[in-house]
């Protein structure tokens, strides 16, 4: 027992001022958690068809409301019948992901080009139906987690060539490329997200030839593609950065041209310190793919705000429910990224610690 | 070695592939051609799809009539006003969105980031619980959260919750008394910001004086003193400078008083609380880096855990904080912009939403809009940059 009480008085009431602020905390924990608690569980309700289980005073959350919709929240309006293709495009993605995630599993550049060029073509073709033989669905019909998880996944794939060649051109010795890339990468790091979507959605248009007509998700990735290249980019250029400069001398020297060097002796090393910076800008993304609910596309949050918007679900509490479900949803995959960042980091820092 | 360089630049010049001088020549300019070729490609479509659809091209609709009014406005506006004074409201909501944000962010994420690092395990823990919940959830949907969920479904003005005497809380925002200018305040006004200016030389006196000499000259209370006196004089000879114009209930909602929008205060709430929790990681990073002897030394001479902080880590931790927490106060700029999802007037709501979608004009519109982003993107830089040049480490 007394080390349980060593441990308070050491962690919780070491002095008057730290006495204090626990019983704040305390103080502030009581009023608010057991609230919460009441509503999202106590409270709440759980079973029920539609919006009159979840009327009446003193209801929590109307949890019935998620249980409903939650296929629109994946899927959107996608036909329930061809689901399954959908279904499959996301395993053939997470069989290329699991063991790219794994540090110990071999063959990580076979791997990479799996992800990164095989599965995205594979996964097009399953979920737009592009191809004789197969019902086609239209983009409009997109939504929910699947447009979340295609904006993120197409912004980040975009960006890696993009933004590699961006970071080599800002570091170049040629002056009129380092301009032309700080100038490129500057300008849309220096806008917001949502300028850019409304360029792409209603400027682009005006662009484009006549005949060349692109879908307002299409427009969109552009748009995501081009924002998040920038960023990527600056991430490369802190790995670049920390090569030393020995490395490319002995390269030169060994007499491999630039792109030899670049390809086979500075980005693999770059790359590798960067993987954590990498995790971080698609956490960054994923959390701003809600953003193009703002130009009209559907996805998992704008799906969310659909379904409240449906009369049989309109309930006091139904929006506090959406809500709360989609932050716990946006929660878990960040914060699994951030974990596994943190892991990376970890490993590859091991070699430095002394 | 300059004599080498002066050498190989007079050197005449290979016409081969393999001199590096030419290659690097033909790479850029072809570079520069494409660049010039694509934006030229991209201005002849756009010229004819315009001259096409009969859309109007210039920066002339910035005079016409907007015809649109804005529910919070900080400059005179009427519906009667023109596009490029709707653009003025916008831009000033905007930054006054920003400003207060950024103010609430970096003092709410100062506090977090200390409070993580706290020796008491619970303030710790919760510090922790805070930066990973917000910062791992996306902003739209705590503006959402905030604005839909928490503020909306608020009573009504006349069931109002009673924040403090005066002020009130409804599902029409905060309603507190205002503060109305008489006769007398510009005197009042003009001798506070006089005592302000003099306390701040007297704060640079007595440290030039502390340094020279040793000596300690009382400026925090001198200053105190003459910031409260010298205006309470102006008060007492020329009558009260303010009267306090109190929010009464009309028929259906307060008139009268100070209003903050329910849009204004999600917005603000949201922006402040997302961006705390990545200005307390910075913070958190920034004070681990100061050397653990920092602390030891400070404590060994006899400075208490307060002034260990304020005199020693912060000062030596600011070096590191400085450079990310601009990148955070500019992405709070940036993300201000989501003001157009729940409708709080600032640039992009007014100026890419309503004036874009009244006069049609997206190239205008679009490239003003990302012009004020990439202004106001410089601008935060090159000040923040400034004061990291004033506490950075000077070396030989």
């Amino acid at each position: 027992m007394t080390g349980a009480m060593k441990w308070l008085r050491r962690n919780l009431f070491s002095n008057w001022w730290n006495t204090g602020l626990t019983l704040l905390v305390l103080y502030v924990l009581w009023r608010a958690l057991p609230p919460f608690i009441d509503w999202a569980f106590f409270s709440a309700v759980w079973h029920g068809g539609d919006r009159t289980a979840c009327l009446g005073p003193d209801k929590g959350a109307c949890w019935p409301f998620i249980f409903a919709n939650l296929d629109q929240f994946i899927y959107g309006r996608y036909p329930a019948d061809l689901r399954w293709r959908v279904d499959i495009a996301f395993l053939l993605g997470l069989a290329g992901l699991v063991p790219m995630l794994i540090p110990r599993v071999p063959a990580k550049l076979w791997n990479l080009g799996y992800l990164v060029v095989a599965w995205p073509m594979i996964a097009i073709v399953l979920i737009s139906g592009d191809r004789p033989g197969l019902i086609g669905v239209d983009t409009d019909l997109w939504g929910g987690l699947l447009v979340t998880l295609i904006v993120a996944i197409t912004g980040i794939v975009a960006s890696f060539p993009l933004g590699i060649l961006l970071a080599l051109g800002r570091r170049s010795e040629m002056p009129v490329i380092r301009t032309l890339s700080t100038i490129f990468i500057e300008f849309w790091r220096g806008v917001p997200l949502i300028t850019v979507l409304f360029m792409a959605s209603v400027m682009l248009p005006i662009f484009l030839p006549r005949g060349l007509h692109l879908d307002n998700l299409l427009r969109c990735l552009v748009g995501v593609a081009l924002f998040s290249s920038a960023y990527m980019a600056e991430v490369v250029r802190g790995g670049l950065q920390a090569v030393p400069r020995g490395q490319v001398e002995a390269a030169r020297a060994l007499g491999l041209s630039y792109w030899q060097t670049m390809g086979l002796v500075v980005l693999p090393q770059a790359l590798r310190h960067v993987i954590p910076g990498i995790v971080n800008t698609f956490i960054g993304l994923f959390k701003d793919t809600t953003l193009v609910l703002i130009v009209g596309l559907f996805d998992f949050l704008g799906q969310v705000r659909v379904q409240l918007s449906d009369m049989h679900w309109s309930t006091p509490q139904g929006a506090a429910t959406g809500y709360v479900f989609a932050a716990f949803v946006y929660w878990v995959f960040c914060f699994g990224m951030s974990r596994y960042s943190a892991f990376m980091e970890r490993r590859l820092n091991k070699g430095r610690v002394r | 070695m300059a004599g080498g360089k002066q050498a190989t630049a007079k050197r005449a010049m290979r016409w081969s592939w393999n001199d590096p001088h030419l290659r690097s020549l033909i790479w850029q300019v072809a570079a520069l051609a494409a660049v010039v070729a694509a934006l030229w490609y991209f201005a002849a479509t756009a010229h004819e799809n315009l001259s096409r659809q009969h859309i109007a091209t210039g920066f002339g609709f910035l005079q016409n009539t907007a015809g649109f009014g804005i529910v919070q406005a900080l400059v005179p506006y009427s519906e009667e006003a023109s596009y490029g004074r709707a653009f003025f409201v916008g831009l000033c909501n905007t930054l006054l969105v920003a400003a207060l944000g950024t103010m609430l962010a970096v003092a709410l994420g100062f506090a977090v980031g200390i409070a993580r690092l706290s020796s008491n395990w619970l303030v710790a823990k919760l510090a922790a619980v805070y930066v990973e919940t917000l910062r791992n959830i996306p902003l739209l949907l705590q503006l959402f959260f905030w604005y839909f969920a928490i503020l909306q479904p608020l009573p009504g003005p006349r069931e109002s919750l009673t924040l403090l005497p005066g002020v009130f809380l409804s599902n029409r925002g905060i309603v507190m008394p205002g503060v109305g200018l008489t006769g007398t305040s510009p005197a009042f006004l003009a001798v506070l910001l006089l005592a302000i200016v003099a306390s701040f030389f007297v704060a640079r006196y007595a440290k030039a004086r502390r340094m020279a000499t040793g000596e300690r000259f009382p400026a925090s209370i001198v200053n105190t003193v003459s910031i409260i006196v010298l205006p309470g004089l102006v008060w007492l000879i020329g009558g009260a400078p303010f009267t306090i114009d109190h929010a009464a209930m009309g028929k259906f909602d307060f008139t009268g008083g100070w209003r903050l929008l329910p849009e204004f205060l999600a917005l603000l709430l949201g922006l402040a609380l997302y961006t705390a929790a990545f200005i307390a990681e910075i913070v958190r990073a920034g004070i681990q880096s100061v050397g653990r002897g920092q602390t030891e030394a400070a404590h060994a001479l006899g400075l208490s855990n307060w002034q260990t902080l304020r005199l020693v880590v912060i000062p030596q931790a600011l070096r590191v904080i400085i450079p990310p927490l601009t990148s955070q106060i500019l992405n709070l700029t940036k993300n201000s912009s989501l003001a157009v999802a729940i409708g709080y007037p600032d640039l992009v709501s007014v100026f890419a939403g309503t004036v874009l979608n009244q006069t049609g004009q997206a190239i205008e519109v679009i490239a003003i809009t990302m012009g004020v982003y990439l202004v106001i993107s410089l601008a935060t830089s090159l000040a923040m940059n400034l004061y990291n040049a004033r506490v950075a480490i000077v070396e030989r």
